[in-house]
């Protein structure tokens, strides 16, 4: 496949700075959603309220804010086959390159492949070009790779994650949702998506100020998250005996930074024992 | 009917190859050292934005001579080679010697089969993940010949009289500041310059930087670097 010599395109073909363009000429096979199974479209339930037919571990609440100096991007731990619990220590938030940052929800393993393609689209055409995309061609590069994934969405295979990053040309935060269809709606506040993403963003919506100081939208995410976990079945909630809380990333202005496990422990447990989250 | 001119392959190949080296000994010459953390790459280029030195991949670094538009699209065909394999294996199935082989492979057969070789010198380098895992430095010529080098290894025209600088002053476990003052000076010291920081282009593979081990140096930390000796 990628043997000697290296890969070389005719004038017409080549690829550019794009690695998603260049796996579709050298590995077509390789990319994520091919292969499908030819099914009638919406022959299989796709994901709707309750939890998909198909079984197939589903990724669920993430949540996404700004504060005052970036963003906050957190989520639960769970992934759920059926009714069943498929994975405890689910990571869905991502980095996407040292300025941005992605999570997923619905199928867990189209949505980790969109991830991996995405990092590689970045670091890729940072190399070839010798710079960085800007944050809203990187927004759009997703978009199309969601699009992308529409045959398998409409089989079941739902993935729809959210966007974030520091705009450095901008000197903001900024964040971004999707639809299955590769939509991409940038939002001015704060986004979740997921099967307990209504109850999360009701809690953020709540709580929600512009100007937030970073410990104070983490708190908040966290909270979300918590009483999501409360309300729907597929979210997972802070679990003490395994000591496992939710994945939390900040973006600022100097990057992508994954909250250290003991701040988050921390954090949630004194929220569980200030009396403002359920249990 | 005209019998073209028998020309002996013998004849052939040295043409090709005097054509190559004079095309490259127009350009300016290039060195890697080995450092204690590292592999430093110190270029005399007096383009900030046309590069000689780049990334490929995690530990991988890529430095060419020569004629510009030939050694960035070996640099480009290099990134496209070291994204694939990593993709659909994993990161670290991404090795500096099969990138190496294939730019030899490449390099080989244009030489043999094109109307005219690649007037390029190009350098493979990957640093060690953790003390006392080798560096490899993969220097590979116009027409395919890898060379796998240790210490230190210059790029370009030439590179004699700059070799021999430096093996008279390289030692090793050098700094970084003390390795790419050598560089900066062996490059200069045939015809006696000094070169001044807005005509270098350094980089560093150092392997204590978290997963992407190359970075660049600007014009100020370069500075800052050359007066420090």
């Amino acid at each position: 496949m990628t043997d000697q010599p290296l890969p070389t395109f005719a004038p017409g073909f080549d690829p550019g700075p794009s690695f998603f363009e260049l796996l579709r000429r050298m590995a077509p096979d390789a990319l994520p959603g091919a292969n499908l199974p030819l099914a009638a479209p919406g022959s299989v339930p796709s994901a709707g309220p309750g939890p998909s037919t198909l079984s197939i571990p589903h990724g669920t609440t993430i949540v996404c804010l700004k504060y005052a100096d970036g963003v906050i991007m957190a989520g639960d731990r769970r992934a759920t086959e059926g009714y069943t619990i498929a994975s405890r220590r689910m990571e869905k938030v991502s980095p996407c390159d040292h300025w941005s940052a992605m999570a997923i929800s619905g199928a867990a393993g189209p949505g980790m492949e969109i991830v991996r393609l995405l990092q590689t689209e970045l670091e890729h055409y940072e190399k070839v070009e010798g710079e960085p995309l800007s944050l809203e061609g990187k927004a759009n590069k997703l978009a199309q790779m969601i699009r992308s994934n529409l045959p398998a969405a409409m089989q079941g295979m739902v993935v729809v994650p959210l966007f974030c990053g520091f705009d450095l040309r901008r000197g903001e935060g900024r964040l971004f949702k999707y639809d299955v269809t590769g939509g991409r709606y940038e939002e001015a506040e704060f986004a979740t998506t997921g099967s307990g993403g209504v109850h999360a963003r009701n809690w953020i919506k709540a709580g929600y100020r512009p100007g937030l100081a970073r410990d104070e939208a983490v708190d908040l995410g966290l909270l979300a998250l918590f009483q999501a976990a409360d309300e729907d079945s597929a979210t997972g909630g802070p679990d003490l005996v395994r000591r496992l809380f939710p994945t939390v990333a900040v973006v600022d202005r100097d990057g992508y930074v994954k909250l250290a496990d003991d701040d988050v422990e921390r954090r949630s447990t004194e929220l569980l024992s200030s009396g403002r989250s359920p249990s | 009917m005209s019998m073209p001119f028998y020309v002996s392959p013998e004849q052939v190949m040295k043409d090709r190859a005097d054509y190559a080296r004079k095309g490259i000994a127009r350009g300016r010459s290039l060195v890697a050292l080995e450092y204690a953390d590292g592999i430093a790459l110190v270029a005399e280029n007096p383009s900030g934005t046309l590069h000689k030195i780049s990334e490929i991949y995690d530990r991988i670094g890529f430095a060419g001579v020569g004629k510009y538009n030939e050694f960035e699209m070996l640099k480009i065909a290099g990134i496209r080679h070291a994204d694939v394999r990593g993709y659909s294996y994993s990161r670290e199935d991404v090795t500096a010697r099969a990138l190496a082989n294939g730019y030899a492979q490449t390099l080989g057969q244009v030489f043999t089969h094109e109307m005219k070789p690649y007037e390029v010198e190009i350098l493979v380098a990957q640093v060690g993940e953790h003390e006392g895992e080798p560096n490899e430095m993969f220097h590979i010529l116009y027409d395919g010949t890898v060379m796998d080098e240790h210490g230190f290894t210059v790029l370009g025209g030439q590179a004699e009289a700059i070799s021999d600088q430096l093996k008279a002053n390289y030692s090793d476990g050098l700094d970084a500041g003390a390795a790419v003052r050598l560089g900066v000076k062996s490059l200069g010291s045939p015809d006696h310059r000094e070169i001044a920081a807005d005509q270098l282009e350094v980089a560093v593979l150092d392997r204590n930087r978290p997963r992407r081990k190359f970075r660049r140096l600007d014009d100020d930390e370069v500075t800052a670097l050359l007066a420090a000796g």
